[in-house]
């Protein structure tokens, strides 16, 4: 029988603090899994429909800026290397190095919305937007049906995974905040591990999407 | 003799008063009344609508609602039942309150994600509410497309916002029973000696984890389609109306095994303590439920033998149907051994496990005469089908439900209710039951399909019959309703073990403290070993 | 019939066969709820509680015992397995002689056409004895076109063609229904089949006014809609002639072959640029809106008209020539020799 007394480091529920680290760690690597699953389906919807439509979707891949897109890629890579930094640092009990760390891939995850937002902006100014008015796709002729989904699928897919990272950019404020208020110590540094699994996640979607989106069949144009 | 001044025990009853300590509770106990109050409103609701259905029916013509309403009205009775009502049903009560104290935990491995659980089914359920009572859905609970995106002048989207939320729901229940089962065990409490509705829980919770996100994409994307027409599911742009078919019923089918899995768990149960001796086979019952849960989710393509699917994917999705169906005749097999030289009392749980043995057997038999092609072209959108899904989700799974909270009842609220009544109440809902759905078996295969409002007038005596029956077997749910309601304020006080159960939650008091267990238990045997066991005199 | 009837008639050819498959599964599903009740209630009563104190011997199980009511249960779903398959496989190959009937579902009706130009909506007149295949799509949503005395049942999916066939065994008027939701009547969205005997099937062909064969009606929408301009029947205008074109293989500009079927020959009106054929530009405008559903059908058999009837033992000829350019093989007409007939525009 232990104490009634609770702590962040023990929760009532628990035993040991390391039954309660194994318990938070496995329950978001379960909801990792349902993340997968959910971006799974519109992967699947996707990959249905670049079979049934190759040309339109090379043609509406090539007109994305790859340039930028690339970027963002590189963009989120540093950001999740900065946040390991963060998880590190957290192990090791040094407070000025988790925010510091958590800052930057903070501001690294704002530029990639800041530039996901450009992008947008750019795609609503050539009309391919699908849903408004006055929607065309140069270079596939009458097939703009087929075109207008490519789009849905685009602005689903990249519009999905950045309320993600919108999300993610709040938990990192929060785990900012918290590890201000000197929160996490080299006995309980928990939740900055498990949010950099999420971090890792939203990273590694991005990773699929932008050769999804961006390259596929880009060498024929 | 238990008193009523045991009565006065600390329990997690009375360790606290007020709204807030209930809206705000942590205790996976109340979080499971809060749960088994709000599924049993829906429950009524729903009940209502299949009320109002069978009313209808009783005359070919449309005559007691027009033809608009009767859409909304079997809508609006599927989506409830399934979303509202089977999905949570017995994980998120009787799974929420026991499946800590079975394992000798003393509560889930995350409190605060199981109350928020509970809003989410909440804020679901007032979504899918709000359209109900704007003016209703249409689309029947499948909202098959291009209908529900392009065509329904109704409320889809906030109705498919509901389920969008309550599926969240449904995850995170999964996600927390994953999690504590593989890290909250107490010291002993192997995986092979915890109870058989442990495992069942378990293996729906993997169900719920992976196969509600593809339910949740799959209704953004109608989301999509139908406030921007995007096209996804419009063949005039391109779209494909079958692929969102593919993508429901991916969720959809391993769905049903989510509503009855737990309903097995119960019944696993049921059986050995009302025949005093282990399960039979409790290996097998334990791997069946996992192979029930992987193989659930390679059978979809049933649900799409007629839809344009193709020939070879049609017979591949028939043969794997029936693989699918030989865990579960495995299981009513091994139940039906358990009795072999055992000592069966009658008890009203036992009742209801009876019950839920003719019927589910029925009710799975009735589903291999679907799985297979040739038959299925007949009777597939026909009432035939109706007939089987009944059986089994209600002489099935709401069997299992009732034989669970008439079995754990006097554990959960300390209180007794009323026997005879009890086993009256089960003969009806027996009855009733046979009475409403046997008929609709006939009506399919003469071709009566699905969803009509009207129907050609020589239908009309199976109607006549299966809405009487339908009239009986809402007796059945009603009585029960109000003497369990009766036996909180003036039912005999229960002791902890009534019915001379193993399982760590016998061991605690009725209703049990807070924290479950004073000290956390060291477990030492298998699973119902009933020689350790002091049968309480009644 | 009455209320005491439990099959419907057996109007099909396949209406037999599925009944039997019924009859069997009704015996298998009684021999186990049998098996299972009276095991039940044989157990519970013999083995009832006698005394409150009573604790069973435990008995844990048995492989053997397991395993044998796995395999045994297995066996007889493989032979529903094997036996539905052989049917739905049956029903997926219409006879090449089956009479070609097409249907428009809309909601709430069904439009029907055969192909001596006849029109019916929600009515079916068919001859006992002869095949019939019937190719259906939908103008809007789902639909499902439904006999129970025939045992057959398709969706009717829009943007597709879906065909069932069957051959009508007896005479007799049955149900038609639709059987798949689609709306507010749904449940109105009913007709009726009359199966007739040979002569009186041609008394009701004679005694609609004659306005002409679907494929003439076809022909005069093809002129109408100018598809004339190109498609010239000699392979002279800008674009393919359609010539023997139903049941060939094509080559397409994107190096792939397919068979030139009703559902590529609907896309090639509605959305000409999806398969454009090898050696020409995607020249033809879109169709979609300018044709309806009933009209594509009408021009497709005015299309078929235009090869050799199936069944006169001219099989398909992959006629791609290996420069990319197409050109239809007429019956009996010598092939150019390759390189005299490079077509305008390239």
């Amino acid at each position: 029988m232990h104490s009634e007394e609770q702590t962040l480091a023990l929760r009532e529920q628990f035993d040991t603090a390391a039954q309660q680290r194994d318990a938070s760690t496995l329950g978001m690597w379960i909801f990792l899994i349902t993340e997968v699953m959910f971006f799974g389906g519109m992967f699947l919807a996707y990959s249905i429909y670049r079979g049934k439509y190759p040309d339109v979707f090379a043609v509406a891949s090539s007109s994305l800026n790859v340039y930028i897109g690339a970027a963002n890629t590189v963009v989120l890579l540093c950001s999740s290397f900065t946040m390991v930094m963060a998880v590190r640092a957290s192990q090791l009990g040094k407070r000025s190095g988790i925010i510091f760390w958590l800052i930057l891939t903070l501001i690294l995850g704002m530029t990639f919305l800041g530039v996901k937002a450009f992008e947008w902006n750019e795609k609503f100014e050539m009309h391919h937007v699908p849903g408004m008015a006055g929607f065309h796709l140069d270079g596939v002729g009458t097939s703009q049906g087929p075109a207008s989904i490519f789009f849905s699928l685009y602005f689903a897919m990249t519009g999905l995974h950045a309320m993600h990272m919108v999300v993610g950019v709040g938990i990192l404020t929060m785990l900012i905040f918290q590890a201000k208020a000197g929160k996490f110590s080299a006995e309980y540094w928990t939740p900055v591990d498990i949010s950099g699994l999420y971090w890792h996640f939203v990273d590694i979607v991005w990773i699929f999407l932008f050769p999804l989106l961006y390259l596929i069949d880009r060498h024929l144009k | 003799m238990i008193t009523a001044a045991v009565q006065q025990r600390e329990n997690y009853l009375n360790s606290s008063y007020g709204l807030k300590s209930w809206l705000l509770t942590k205790d996976h106990k109340r979080i499971a009344l809060l749960y088994f109050a709000t599924i049993t409103l829906f429950f009524f609701i729903g009940g209502i609508f299949a009320t109002l259905i069978r009313i209808e029916l009783v005359t070919p013509e449309s005559d007691l609602v027009s033809a608009e309403t009767y859409n909304k009205l079997f809508t609006m009775h599927g989506v409830i039942m399934v979303f509202f009502f089977l999905v949570p049903s017995i994980p998120a009560t009787l799974g929420n309150f026991f499946l800590p104290i079975m394992i000798g935990a003393r509560d889930l491995a995350f409190p605060k994600i199981n109350l928020l659980s509970w809003y989410l089914l909440i804020i679901g359920g007032a979504l899918a509410f709000f359209a109900m009572f704007a003016g209703g859905v249409d689309t029947g609970w499948t909202f098959y497309t291009p209908y529900s995106t392009s065509y329904s002048n109704t409320w889809v989207i906030a109705t498919a916002l509901g389920i969008f939320v309550a599926g969240f729901s449904s995850i995170l229940t999964g996600l927390n029973f994953i999690v504590t089962v593989h890290r909250m065990r107490a010291p002993g409490m192997t995986f092979f000696r915890m109870p058989l509705f442990v495992w069942a829980n378990y293996a729906t919770a993997l169900i719920q984890v992976l196969g509600t996100p593809v339910l949740a994409v799959t209704l953004v994307l109608v989301f999509c389609e139908r406030l921007l027409h995007i096209g996804i599911f419009d063949p005039a742009l391109g779209g494909d109306p079958v692929l969102f078919q593919h993508l429901f019923w991916f969720y959809s089918h391993p769905a049903v095994y989510i509503m009855v899995l737990p309903g097995m768990g119960v019944i696993s149960e049921l059986v050995s303590t009302f025949s005093r001796k282990p399960v039979y086979g409790y290996g097998m019952i334990a791997a069946s439920s996992l192979s029930i849960a992987v193989i659930g989710f390679l059978v979809w393509g049933h649900h799409l033998f007629v839809s344009t699917q193709s020939v070879y994917a049609g017979m591949v999705f028939s043969f794997l149907s029936y693989f699918v169906a030989i865990p579960s005749a495995i299981k009513v097999f091994n139940w039906t051994a358990t009795l072999y030289k055992g000592s069966i009392s009658f008890e009203t749980p036992m009742l209801y496990a009876f019950g839920f043995i003719g019927l589910f057997t029925i009710g799975g038999l009735t589903g291999l005469f679907l799985a297979s092609l040739g038959l299925d072209v007949h009777v597939t959108d026909t009432y035939f089908v109706i007939a089987h899904f009944h059986y089994v989700m209600v002489g099935g799974t709401i069997m299992a439900y009732m034989g669970g909270l008439h079995y754990w009842w006097p554990k959960m609220t300390g209180r007794m209710y009323p026997d005879g009544w009890a086993k009256l109440s089960a003969g009806i809902t027996f009855l009733g039951f046979n009475l409403t759905f046997f008929p609709q078996f006939i009506l399919g295969y003469l071709g009566m399909p699905r969803r009509y409002a009207a129907y050609p007038p020589e239908f009309q005596v199976l109607h006549v019959l299966s809405s009487a029956g339908a009239s009986v077997l809402a007796v059945g749910y009603l009585i029960p309703a109000i003497y369990f309601a009766w036996s909180l304020k003036y039912g005999p006080i229960a002791g902890a073990n009534p019915w001379g159960a193993t399982g760590l939650e016998w061991k605690t008091s009725s209703p049990p403290p807070t924290h479950n267990f004073d000290e956390i238990p060291i477990v030492t045997h298998e699973a119902y070993d009933y020689t350790t066991v002091e049968a309480e005199v009644a | 019939m009455g209320s005491l009837s439990l099959f419907p008639e057996q109007a099909s050819n396949f209406a037999a066969e599925v009944d039997y498959l019924y009859l069997f599964m009704i015996a298998v599903t009684v021999v186990f709820t049998l098996g299972i009740f009276a095991a039940v209630f044989y157990f519970a009563i013999r083995y009832r509680r006698r005394s409150d104190t009573e604790i069973p011997v435990a008995i844990h199980g048995s492989m053997l015992l397991e395993i044998a009511w796995s395999v045994i249960p297995f066996g007889i779903t493989m032979v529903m397995f094997g036996w539905g398959a052989s049917i739905f496989f049956k029903e997926s190959r219409p006879p090449d002689n089956a009479t070609q009937i097409y249907i428009v579902a809309k909601q709430w009706m069904w439009k029907l056409q055969h192909p001596e130009g006849q029109r019916e909506i929600n009515e079916l007149h068919i001859p006992v004895g002869r095949p019939v295949k019937f190719t259906m799509t939908s103008e809007d949503v789902i639909h499902s076109f439904f006999i129970p005395a025939f045992r057959t049942k398709q969706d009717v999916v829009p943007g597709r063609y879906s065909t069932v066939w069957l051959t009508p065994t007896k005479a007799g008027k049955y149900h038609l229904f639709c059987a798949e939701y689609c709306g507010t009547k749904h449940s109105g969205m009913i007709g009726w089949v009359y199966v007739m005997e040979p002569n009186q099937y041609q008394e009701w062909l004679n005694g609609g006014a004659s306005m002409g064969s679907m494929s003439e009606k076809g022909g005069k929408l093809f002129d109408d809609l100018a598809c004339s301009n190109c498609h010239k029947q000699d392979g002279s205008g800008r674009c393919p002639s359609l010539v023997g074109l139903y049941g060939k293989h094509v080559q397409l500009a994107d190096g792939r072959v397919i068979t030139a079927d009703e559902a590529y020959i609907r896309e090639s009106i509605l959305q000409p640029t999806a398969k454009v054929v090898a050696g020409f530009q995607p020249l033809m405008p879109t169709f979609q809106g300018l044709v309806n559903e009933e009209g594509v059908v009408q021009l497709l058999e005015y299309i078929k008209s235009l090869s050799p009837k199936p069944g006169t033992g001219a099989a398909p000829v992959n006629i791609s020539t290996p420069a990319g350019e197409f050109k239809p093989i007429p019956q009996g007409v010598a092939q150019p020799a390759p390189g005299n007939s490079v077509p305008k525009g390239r």
